[in-house]
């Protein structure tokens, strides 16, 4: 290998080590959780080997209840109960106080012959075949339920897989909407953007660096300060409704609901992401000679028409880095809608983060995260076709 | 001609106010931190300029806040020690990818730059757990960690751009003379480029500075940075002091900013000098 090949490559080891380390591995796991955990097989590994062997169609053998009913009990000792009956829980309700109330009472019930019937005793349902299929479900390794479950599908006892009803459906209208607000959110900031990028351009020397600040300073200032701004502002005794109120406009109890809704993250979105649109589309104009426009006068064009012909055209690829850049962002947007967003403006981001901190259904977050990140991906592979990654400005 | 100046009129009126949707939000924040009353309003006082609507009471508060003095000590600890990081490792990189010799340029470089442009979310949740899994999570190295990763596409794209000005026969003049590859690197090569660098790891900075996310999620109670702080703040019981956290945000983002164009103007005036030579 040529030596100057040699040290480039050493060169960028480093730095590609440490992000496959602490960036990639992170992802990666976090991927495989969506189809493949063993944190819940665990909880009843003796069992999930017997089970293994089992068919499906009739009661699993002796040795399946002797061995659920001996780690059953264990699981509630050190505390690991949990997993199995949350998940089983989810496939069907009422497994959870299945499962704690036989954790309970096997050890307590005295010894009626096989562990079939006294399981059977304590609860018929372990006499169902369905309880032991969702048992061995909830707590297989590999899965797709969580797949299933983030696009809003469901098995049927024969194996099809179906939509679920229409109002069961919670995960495929939120990502409708996320979608639907990210492109909204981008062509807002197009529709605002665009002339003030116009605007910058065009301008002399001095003025433009002043104009150019303007952008600037909201683009480097602090999340979440621009998101404490916009609660001073909308909330229902912020500035804006103060104002018109004191203006006549609106009465004390007619105050406008701005924030703590879809209005909230709506504003607040197009306002934190506005500047990542001004900035590629500003300097893609800012090739354009300004001649041009004063060409197609000189040979008879209306201002209208030199804009549409001669300057838009040439600044398709600045608002194509434009709108992907924000609307990447805007699709994985979590910090906004979830301080200013109330319970109507919560998009993907949000789903995902409670599932983690809250209901605890990694699987299932996990799920969503793999979905929103391949739609990211995908986006990531267009911008880098259309504009080219090492091509990309920042500030 | 009148149909002419009236649409240059409207198109310059609908610039002056998407300016102002930009940039008076931050405005309004500034006077509103000095106000004497616990409302996240203009007063009546405040209003007429009554020296007595004003206070800084919501600094005093702030400064009297061992919180706040902690969130900061925090963003200071990781963000300096995630920049340093970044920044050694965010430069090592760009030079051998500004190589001509170097093998798959553009798939090294978009696994490079990936942290920036996946959801936040993602790489949070991923962190936590995986963090978690290894005992890195609610540390402080931890954090530095994932900052790093996530500051570092900052320094490989300023620096790149910086390197892409950079003249190569320079580095050949210096061997030429008699110095080895380290030390022309060192006293030719890294001065011309130490705009790109400084700004790379202003970047760098400003992005952990900035990140709450991450620390929301792999963050203890030990780890609380200012963007931390604010968001409990943001939740829980909102004060006007978090106002006045914000007005020393904006200060310090404005300074960023001016460091980062007058390190730009610098960079691009000696591609200028080059270019002219």
């Amino acid at each position: 290998m040529p030596h100057a090949r040699l040290v480039s490559l050493a060169l960028v080891l480093p730095l590609f080590a440490f992000v496959g380390v602490t960036f990639v591995a992170p992802l990666a796991s976090l991927l495989s959780k969506s189809a493949y955990e063993t944190r819940i097989h665990d909880v009843i590994p003796e069992t999930m080997d017997v089970l293994a062997a089992w068919d499906g169609q009739d009661l699993p053998p002796e040795a399946a209840f002797a061995a659920i009913a001996k780690e059953l009990p264990s699981a509630r000792a050190n505390r690991t109960l949990l997993r199995l009956s949350g998940a089983a829980n989810r496939l069907q309700s009422g497994m959870r106080s299945l499962i704690t109330r036989t954790a309970q009472r096997v050890p307590r019930t005295e010894f009626a012959g096989t562990w079939r019937e006294t399981l059977a005793e304590i609860d018929e349902d372990w006499a169902d075949v369905q309880t032991w299929i969702i048992i061995e479900s909830a707590a297989a390794k590999f899965t797709l339920r969580h797949y299933l479950q983030a696009l809003d599908l469901e098995a049927q006892p024969d194996g099809s897989i179906k939509a679920r009803p229409q109002q069961e459906r919670v995960y495929m209208p939120l990502l409708w909407r996320t979608l639907l607000v990210s492109l909204s959110v981008t062509l807002l900031c197009f529709l605002i953007g665009y002339p003030i990028a116009m605007l910058i351009a065009d301008a002399p020397p001095r003025r433009r660096n002043l104009l150019l600040l303007l952008v600037l300073i909201p683009f480097w200032t602090s999340l979440l300060v621009r998101t404490t701004a916009w609660i001073v502002l909308l909330q229902r005794q912020g500035v804006i409704n103060d104002f018109l109120v004191t203006l006549g406009f609106l009465r004390d109890d007619t105050r406008l609901e701005m924030i703590y809704n879809m209005t909230g993250t709506f504003v607040a979105m197009t306002h934190v992401l506005l500047p990542f649109m001004v900035l590629p589309l500003y300097s893609v104009m800012r090739s354009i000679p300004q001649n041009q426009l004063r060409a197609s006068a000189s040979l008879g064009a209306t201002p209208i028409q030199g804009f549409v012909r001669v300057y838009f055209p040439q600044t398709l690829p600045g608002i194509g880095a434009g709108a992907l850049l924000v609307f990447i962002l805007a699709i994985g947007y979590y910090i906004t809608p979830a301080l200013v967003g109330g319970s109507s403006g919560q998009l993907i981001a949000n789903m995902i983060a409670y599932h983690v901190q809250t209901s605890l259904n990694w699987g299932l977050a996990a799920a969503l995260s793999s979905i929103l990140l391949v739609a990211v991906i995908v986006l990531y592979l267009l911008f880098n076709r259309l504009v080219g990654i090492d091509r990309m400005r920042l500030g | 001609m009148r149909l002419r100046r009236l649409g240059q009129f409207g198109f310059n009126a609908y610039c002056a106010l998407a300016f102002f949707f930009l940039v008076a939000p931050i405005l309004v924040i500034i006077p509103l931190s000095f106000n004497a009353e616990p409302y996240f309003t203009f007063t009546q006082g405040m209003l007429r300029f009554d020296a007595d609507a004003y206070s800084l009471r919501w600094y005093e508060t702030l400064a009297e806040d061992g919180q706040w003095l902690n969130a900061l000590v925090n963003s200071l600890i990781i963000g300096t020690a995630a920049t340093a990081l970044a920044t050694l490792l965010g430069t090592l990189a760009a030079l051998g990818l500004a190589s001509p010799a170097m093998p798959g340029r553009a798939l090294i470089m978009s696994i490079l730059i990936s942290p920036m442009i996946t959801p936040v979310i993602i790489i949070a949740v991923g962190m936590f757990f995986f963090y978690s899994s290894i005992g890195l999570a609610q540390s402080h190295l931890g954090l530095i960690l994932a900052h790093t990763a996530l500051g570092a596409p900052f320094v490989v794209i300023t620096v790149t751009a910086t390197l892409a000005g950079f003249d190569p026969t320079l580095m050949r003049a210096a061997a030429s003379l008699g110095a080895g590859p380290v030390r022309s690197f060192l006293r030719v090569q890294l001065p011309l480029i130490s705009p790109g660098v400084f700004s790379g790891g202003l970047f760098a900075f400003a992005a952990s500075f900035d990140e709450v996310v991450v620390v929301l999620f792999m963050g203890g109670i030990e780890q609380r940075t200012i963007p931390r702080q604010m968001w409990a703040g943001i939740r829980e019981q909102i004060s006007p002091t978090l106002l006045a956290v914000a007005v020393f945000l904006i200060v310090f983002s404005v300074l960023t900013l001016l460091l980062v164009e007058w390190l730009r103007r610098r960079s691009s005036s000696a591609a200028l000098a080059k270019s002219i030579s």
